[in-house]
């Protein structure tokens, strides 16, 4: 495309064979498509939001378990959080593909660090640093890696939660939400926390089932399955997946 | 000029199994002037003698700051020793760029030792002709680490490496049991007084012949800068015996 820009039609010269070859046969053509580089530009299976809330002591984080295929709901007990090591866990909205693609590269890299066997292992805070700066270089070289992904942590007496997207945007809060959540959780999220700055694990955890509720009445993506992944002193732990119950008695009330 | 036949290149085994330019190396950290680390619980100190080759010059630099949280003293051959602080220092900002955070020191330094591997095997290549004494402090506590041109390197509680180190190596195997729970003063005293011990007889300390350099944190404190403090210039420890000027303080820091 970009070449046709400049005058080149992407043919060395018309109606003769292509390069290398001895003949132009008619019909189907086998010469290589000229252009720029083709990368995933649309996501296919995608996650929708993924949250996340610091409380006293720990950190929360919880995505639904749906992966849609455009409007299709096309699998529905897919599990979008990964525990990273003891310390740090991940939550990831957007292209599964990628998430899984990311998952493994992150698996390994955490197995090559235990290799070494020194006693050392990567805090939140350099899982955090590590991944932005994969996903600002994906995105430099055209070619992202199309997630929004949540890190929760746990270190040195302090709970950690991050933000990173698929064009490198990173910050640090104490409420993250992503997608849609980001307008309608994130508001009840500060709400909360703003009403009551040092939740318990309990509190945390019901505010979040209750956001993913919302979420679930309102985001057409969505659905009331979830995985909550919670990052304490104690360590890592991942909830075994959840539903919430769902009352659409007054659906039709809404035109 | 040769002393066998064996000893043309680092690739060649003598047949007692022996690799004589590596072997050779490791004689050319010996005639560095010494330089001490020791660790407390909390902190790491490297002293190190500054000697100068000549009255009409200044000594070579023998402390190096690589991050905040690392600092090298060599003996040997300065000009490799800059090589591997550069190569260090570069380990660390990557680290810190990556991760934003710093790199623990028994990783830095087993990527040293790799480095230095290299030259040990290569045809047509000769090994690093400096030993390094390697101090850090990371979320496992301060580190004294030594690295030899063979490429081995070692996790010290304390060690001395240079010219006449073995008496500074004797001082410290004498008083190892008091340096864990030594304060940093007391350390540095302890680092000096080993440094000492390597000087000819009728010679001492002064504040214009060493350097030291010591992680100032605390156990599980944030990073803080980390403190080079040298005297000026002297004349070299072991030169002819001249007058020294004496400085104020040896203990300064």
């Amino acid at each position: 495309m970009a070449a046709e820009q400049f005058g080149f039609s992407g043919e060395l010269w018309g109606n003769g064979p292509s390069p290398g070859g001895f003949y132009r046969t008619p019909g189907g053509t086998t010469t290589p498509q000229h252009g720029p580089t083709k990368h995933t530009l649309h996501p296919m299976t995608m996650g929708t939001s993924v949250l996340g809330v610091k409380f006293e002591g720990g950190v929360v984080v919880a995505a639904d378990m749906l992966g849609s295929y455009g409007s299709l709901a096309r699998y529905r007990n897919i599990s979008r959080v990964m525990k990273v090591n003891n310390t740090t866990v991940l939550a990831g909205a957007g292209d599964y593909a990628d998430y899984q693609f990311l998952k493994e590269v992150l698996d390994q890299k955490i197995i090559d660090d235990e290799l070494l066997g020194d006693g050392h292992s990567f805090s939140p805070k350099a899982i955090f640093s590590w991944l932005t700066r994969v996903m600002y270089n994906r995105r430099t070289r055209f070619n992202p890696l199309w997630n929004q992904m949540v890190i929760g942590g746990f270190h040195g007496g302090e709970p950690f939660l991050g933000y990173v997207d698929k064009i490198g945007v990173a910050y640090e809060a104490p409420t993250i939400a992503t997608g849609m959540g980001a307008y309608m959780a994130q508001p009840l999220l500060r709400d909360a926390l703003e009403k009551k700055p040092n939740m318990s694990q309990a509190e945390a955890l019901a505010l979040l089932e209750k956001c993913l509720k919302v979420l679930f009445y309102r985001d057409a993506r969505s659905f009331n399955k979830f995985e909550f992944a919670i990052v304490t002193e104690a360590g890592v732990e991942i909830l075994k997946p959840r539903s919430a119950e769902a009352n659409w008695s007054i659906a039709h009330l809404i035109k | 000029m040769f002393r066998n036949q064996y000893d043309n290149d680092v690739t060649v085994w003598s047949p007692q199994g022996r690799l004589h330019q590596v072997e050779y190396a490791m004689e050319a950290v010996k005639q560095g002037s010494a330089t001490v680390g020791l660790k407390s619980n909390t902190h790491a100190v490297l002293v190190a003698l500054k000697r100068a080759p000549s009255e009409l010059s200044d000594h070579q630099r023998k402390v190096i700051p690589v991050d905040d949280h690392i600092g090298v003293s060599i003996a040997g051959l300065t000009a490799d020793a800059r090589l591997l602080s550069k190569f260090m220092r570069t380990e660390c900002l990557n680290s810190r760029y990556a991760y934003e955070s710093p790199l623990p020191v028994s990783r830095l330094v087993s990527t040293l030792g790799n480095k230095m591997q290299i030259c040990t095997q290569r045809y047509g290549r000769r090994p690093y002709g400096v030993g390094l004494l390697v101090a850090g402090y990371d979320e496992m506590g301060p580190h004294i680490y030594q690295t030899c041109p063979s490429s081995n390197y070692f996790d010290c509680k304390c060690m001395a490496i240079g010219a006449r180190s073995q008496s500074a190596r004797t001082y410290l195997e004498r008083h190892l049991t008091e340096f864990l729970d030594c304060a940093v003063d007391d350390l540095v005293r302890h680092g000096l007084r080993a440094l000492r011990e390597t000087l000819p007889n009728e010679q001492e300390l002064n504040t214009k012949l060493t350097g030291i350099e010591h992680e100032k944190r605390e156990r599980g404190a944030p990073a803080a800068a980390m403190d080079v403090a040298e005297g000026q210039e002297g004349p070299a420890a072991d030169a002819p015996a001249d007058p020294q000027p004496e400085g104020p303080d040896a203990m300064e820091h």
